[in-house]
């Protein structure tokens, strides 16, 4: 049996409650993702995706199960996984290229200031900051701090790269282009990456396959959604394309309508694979139900 | 903003002037005009009562001191410059070594719950005693009034330091140390690139407010121990009954407790961060 890269098995979460049965985030969560491939989870608040990223990196020590990467069981963080946060975590009192350096110089402490300068200035470039090297992170904006905090991130070239809700501080636009940015970097390293997003727009931009928990607590992963939607994709064009709403409104349709509907995945279940393209039509092109800004909101209520 | 501070500085100016002028008139002494009495004449034409002296006199003494500062005429009779050398000496190996002792344990402290838990309550307990205190233990024990009074300053200047650190270390944000984490940094390396830097506005405030202290302390455990200092120059001026010297000592000790003040808040804006 050819295993996968990363393999989530039996995965739990449970916080013991004061005098009373400790509370399950969630249970028996099963996935896998291949090398090379970008996956998006998204659910509802409270389901516990930080929880499973944190797990993934090592921060946090599951209850029950495990994960494997490589063959190997993770225990405790490494530099084999990179992360994102979502405030950024930049040192503060070092400079947007120091912070970089700061990675690259602990993934090859053998390296020459030379070399590591060189390698930092090259991934700060590629997000399009190489104007503003030396400026502390408070003197810069939400977007170019998620920027640095990107750098340094895809600067290690971790193998599995874990972003938590990257954008999720950012204004739309801002969002737009870093989302972009980040497609361009992906596809010139080819890294896998494991992102939470609560945006269905971007995850269909970015992602190959979508992850869709239900709702905490006992939140299982419930399916595995296929985006079948050609690369390179852009912000602009990919809602043109015929099979776009018929994905987006799937997934929609889980978030508002299907996730708290324990019956249909009940624990133990590896996530049903699902891709609505080759089920539906292609060319039958549903009309959008409601305002894309409504549907956004129901999807992150 | 470079306007306001030069209007400032002149407010400051006229505020300091005026004071002096009113010091100077209700202090100023009655010239004495015609023949000395006869009992004037045996005490030598000099003053019968000791009074407050004008300012103008004590900037007469301060101009005469200061211009040599380091003349040394025996035990009873040395520079400014010499006594307050004496004093920044204790102070300077007091704190030097308050620091070398509270830093790294309050980094302990600040890392670890358990010796939080052990110390806090030792802490506690010693913090509040008054420097002084500790004088007559230690004069027992060191057996040496000059050691005396570097541990007195020793003793003050180690708990705000402590506790700082201690509080510093054990803030810093958890996404931080998670940053120095899934790098794989040792404990050692996490401590001196991640916790150091991240704590190190808190420590130098404990820093600043124990030097503070120590330089309030030592002119009073001058006084106390004796023989050379700022401190026991107040004392000894004022066995003298010389009110200039006491008044232009007192300017001279804020003067160089500002000075010490500059040079810690210069060294806080250093690391100081914003978020």
């Amino acid at each position: 049996m050819s295993r996968s890269f990363v393999e989530v098995s039996g995965l739990g979460k449970s916080f013991p409650a004061k005098n009373a049965v400790p509370v399950v985030v969630y249970d028996n969560v099963n996935f896998a993702l291949n090398k090379g491939e970008f996956v998006c989870i998204i659910g509802h608040s409270g389901c516990g995706k930080s929880t499973i990223l944190n797990t993934l990196a090592g921060l946090d020590e599951p209850t029950t199960g495990a994960v494997i990467m490589n063959g190997r069981e993770v225990k405790g963080p490494s530099l084999e996984r990179g992360i994102v946060f979502q405030n950024y975590s930049l040192l503060p009192w070092l400079s947007a290229l120091k912070n970089v350096e700061f990675g690259v110089k602990a993934r090859w402490p053998e390296w020459s200031k030379a070399q590591v300068r060189e390698h930092s200035v090259r991934y700060l470039n590629m997000v399009g900051l190489d104007h503003a090297l030396e400026r502390k992170p408070s003197q810069l904006s939400g977007g170019m701090r998620q920027r640095v905090s990107i750098a340094r991130a895809f600067a290690t070239q971790p193998e599995l790269l874990l972003l938590d809700e990257p954008f999720g501080a950012l204004d739309a636009l801002t969002r737009g282009v870093i989302q972009q940015e980040l497609v361009k970097i992906w596809s010139e390293t080819q890294q896998t990456v494991f992102m939470i997003t609560h945006d269905v727009d971007e995850a269909l931009l970015l992602s190959d396959r979508i992850l869709l928990m239900s709702n905490g607590p006992n939140a299982v992963v419930a399916e595995s959604v296929h985006v079948d939607l050609p690369r390179p994709r852009q912000r602009t064009t990919i809602i043109h394309h015929p099979g776009y709403y018929t994905l987006r409104n799937y997934l929609v349709d889980f978030l508002v309508n299907r996730s708290g509907d324990r019956e249909g995945f009940g624990p133990g279940a590896h996530p049903r694979a699902v891709n609505p393209l080759s089920q539906d039509s292609p060319s039958a092109e549903p009309e959008p139900a409601v305002t894309t800004r409504a549907i956004k909101q129901l999807a992150v209520s | 903003m470079s306007s306001l501070k030069i209007r400032s500085a002149i407010l400051s100016c006229v505020l300091v002037f005026s004071l002096c002028a009113i010091w100077e008139v209700l202090t100023r002494q009655d010239v004495r005009s015609g023949e000395l009495s006869e009992y004037e004449m045996l005490m030598g034409g000099a003053v019968p009562e000791a009074a407050v002296p004008p300012p103008s006199a004590v900037l007469a003494l301060a101009w005469e001191q200061l211009t040599d500062p380091f003349y040394d005429k025996g035990p009873n009779d040395k520079g400014i410059g010499i006594q307050l050398g004496y004093s920044l000496y204790r102070v300077l190996s007091g704190y030097v070594l308050a620091a070398l002792i509270a830093i790294p344990v309050g980094f302990v402290v600040g890392m670890s719950p358990l010796m939080y838990g052990a110390l806090n309550p030792i802490i506690q307990v010693l913090r509040p005693i008054s420097p002084l205190a500790w004088m007559p233990l230690a004069l027992f024990i060191i057996k040496d009034s000059e050691t005396s009074a570097i541990f007195v300053i020793f003793i003050c200047s180690i708990w705000p330091m402590l506790l700082n650190t201690a509080f510093g270390v054990a803030n810093v944000r958890k996404d931080w140390i998670n940053v120095a984490r899934t790098h794989e940094l040792s404990s050692l390396r996490t401590a001196f690139a991640v916790i150091l830097p991240a704590a190190a506005p808190t420590i130098l405030t404990g820093m600043r407010i124990s030097i503070g202290i120590a330089w309030l302390v030592i002119v009073a455990a001058e006084m106390l121990v004796g023989g050379t200092g700022i401190g026991y120059f107040v004392w000894n001026e004022w066995n003298n009954l010389d009110l200039t010297s006491v008044i232009f000592s007192i300017l001279m000790i804020g003067c160089v407790g500002m000075l010490l003040d500059l040079v810690l808040s210069g060294a806080q804006k250093l690391v100081q961060y914003s978020e």
